[in-house]
């Protein structure tokens, strides 16, 4: 990586952040979504779901930072989008820089915009009583797991930011992807969901991910968990990254 | 004039966009430090060939040089020359116009980019609304802006696709004596237009492009000669429209 591509890529980054923070509604329903789901099911349906558990937001913690996530990547769509409907993205293709920048300033801001929503949203959980006494390799990890899911997920977005012919389809791609926590071990044990469901909750990738993050809040050992998770997401952001830098070259050839 | 090195050289240019064989051999060639019109109706592939020169679109065939450089085989080098201001004012819309500049100075590693962006605001009577965000801005501001951006790291080509397209007519003059003062530096200029005044006005050579080909290609006086002479009529001189509009709003030199 050259000095350029770095110096670049900072400007790109430092741009699509004044985007970030200069729309205040995009950091309010990232974070408000989440924080309003975790209220429903600690002070509404929480108390009729057992999980065997006594700390319900402790249980919630890892499903509500997913999908945080995964509605905080709809607007990495949707920016990219806006770029290459205005003109911009043209005009800094035709500029002396390394064109790599332009997509990579929008997966950083990504993982910045991200960052920022699920400190918040722990913070908010800190209040409703989420505790953990996991240690800083612990932490570490579920840092990790959650830099490379946000990653995966912003490859995603980055082709229906390049592929989309309206904002709707640059957005619309998350909604699934909020969706999925839902069916899966975030919020109640998949024990109980009937024969189809609960195969389709235990093996899709947020159920792997939820409980190697429970664990590791937990300090319980994560076993083959981890490695599963890690591979869903290495693999989503694998495809997704492919898929994504062929619509590119579709884009500027 | 014909002794000056080229700056641009497009020769057998064809490119088609699914079946709609949009050019179909296209020749010319521009001289250093001149302002070359590519005059054309909607749709005869006047963006198609500036796209090409400016490395975004590949030809299917032909070649294309700016500055000496291939488009297709030295694409870094043919943007180190080069500065685009596309139909649209390619402009965020969401920073000010001072960051706007920053950002372009920035990119293009010019040496302090704060006095870069603020000498640009000043000579574009944007000095003012530098500090507001784009989305602010009337139309002229922004074709105002989107041409600062372009001017920054002084490239020795611009291409202008449509520059005054939606101005009216007192930004339109301004953009033109943008455009005089940019070619008296030495700086190549490719201009496209619909506006036949426009070219007229401004460009050393004026290059029609139709139906895929350059049907024409000399300098005003070379042009004219194309038709029959001009006949002496009587005709009593009523003024334009757009003499009455500039008389009456007055055509002041800057405007903020």
């Amino acid at each position: 990586m050259s000095a350029r591509v770095l110096s670049n890529t900072g400007v790109m980054l430092g741009r699509s952040i004044r985007h970030v923070t200069r729309s205040m509604d995009t950091i309010i329903t990232v974070t408000i979504m989440p924080i309003a789901l975790m209220l429903l099911f600690r002070y509404v349906f929480g108390g009729a779901i057992q999980t065997g558990t006594d700390n319900y937001v402790n249980y919630l913690m890892p499903g509500i930072l997913l999908i945080a996530i995964a509605s905080g990547i709809s607007y990495t769509g949707f920016r990219l989008f806006n770029d290459m409907q205005s003109g911009i993205f043209e005009r800094f293709h035709s500029m002396p820089i390394a064109r790599s920048s332009v997509l990579w300033g929008h997966v950083l801001t990504s993982l910045v915009s991200n960052a920022i929503s699920v400190v918040v949203i722990i913070v908010v959980g800190l209040i409703m009583g989420f505790r953990s006494s996991a240690g800083v390799l612990a932490w570490l990890a579920i840092t990790g797991i959650l830099v490379l899911f946000t990653l995966a997920l912003t490859w995603v977005a980055m082709i229906a930011g390049l592929a989309a012919s309206s904002t709707d389809g640059a957005t619309a791609f998350s909604y699934p992807l909020i969706f999925l926590p839902f069916i899966s071990s975030a919020f109640v044990p998949t024990d109980t969901m009937p024969g189809p469901v609960r195969a389709f909750a235990e093996n899709q990738p947020v159920t792997s991910i939820v409980d190697t993050i429970r664990a590791l809040l937990e300090q319980q050992p994560v076993g083959n968990e981890i490695w599963i998770s890690l591979a869903w997401c290495a693999g989503i952001l694998i495809v997704a990254y492919a898929f994504a830098m062929t619509a590119y070259r579709r884009k500027i050839a | 004039m014909e002794a000056q090195p080229l700056a641009i050289r497009v020769s057998g240019l064809h490119k088609s966009y699914q079946k709609l064989h949009v050019l179909k051999g296209v020749d010319f060639a521009v001289a250093s430090g001149s302002v070359f019109a590519l005059l054309g109706s909607n749709g005869a592939g006047k963006t198609t060939v500036v796209r090409i020169l400016s490395t975004l679109l590949k030809p299917d065939g032909g070649t294309a040089s700016v500055g000496g450089f291939d488009v297709v085989a030295q694409p870094e080098q043919v943007r180190e020359s080069i500065s685009l201001t596309g139909q649209f004012a390619a402009v965020d819309e969401i920073l000010t116009g001072r960051e706007n500049l920053i950002m372009v100075a920035k990119l293009r590693q010019v040496n302090n980019p704060g006095q870069v962006a603020d000498d640009l605001l000043e000579r574009f009577g944007l000095a003012d609304a530098g500090g507001r965000r784009v989305a602010t801005y009337s139309g002229g501001m922004r074709r105002r802006l989107d041409i600062a951006m372009s001017l920054i790291g002084d490239p020795p080509v611009i291409f202008l696709d449509e520059p005054t397209t939606g101005l009216d007519p007192e930004a339109r003059i301004e953009v033109w004596k943008e455009i005089q003062s940019l070619a008296g530096k030495g700086t190549t200029v490719l201009l496209t237009t619909q506006h036949l005044e426009e070219a007229e006005k401004l460009a050393d050579r004026i290059a029609i492009l139709h139906q895929g080909t350059i049907i024409v290609n000399g300098t005003l006086a070379e042009l004219r000669k194309l038709l029959p002479p001009a006949k002496a009529e009587l005709v009593e001189r009523q003024p334009t429209l757009e003499e009455i509009f500039l008389a009456i709003v007055g055509n002041k030199e800057v405007r903020r």
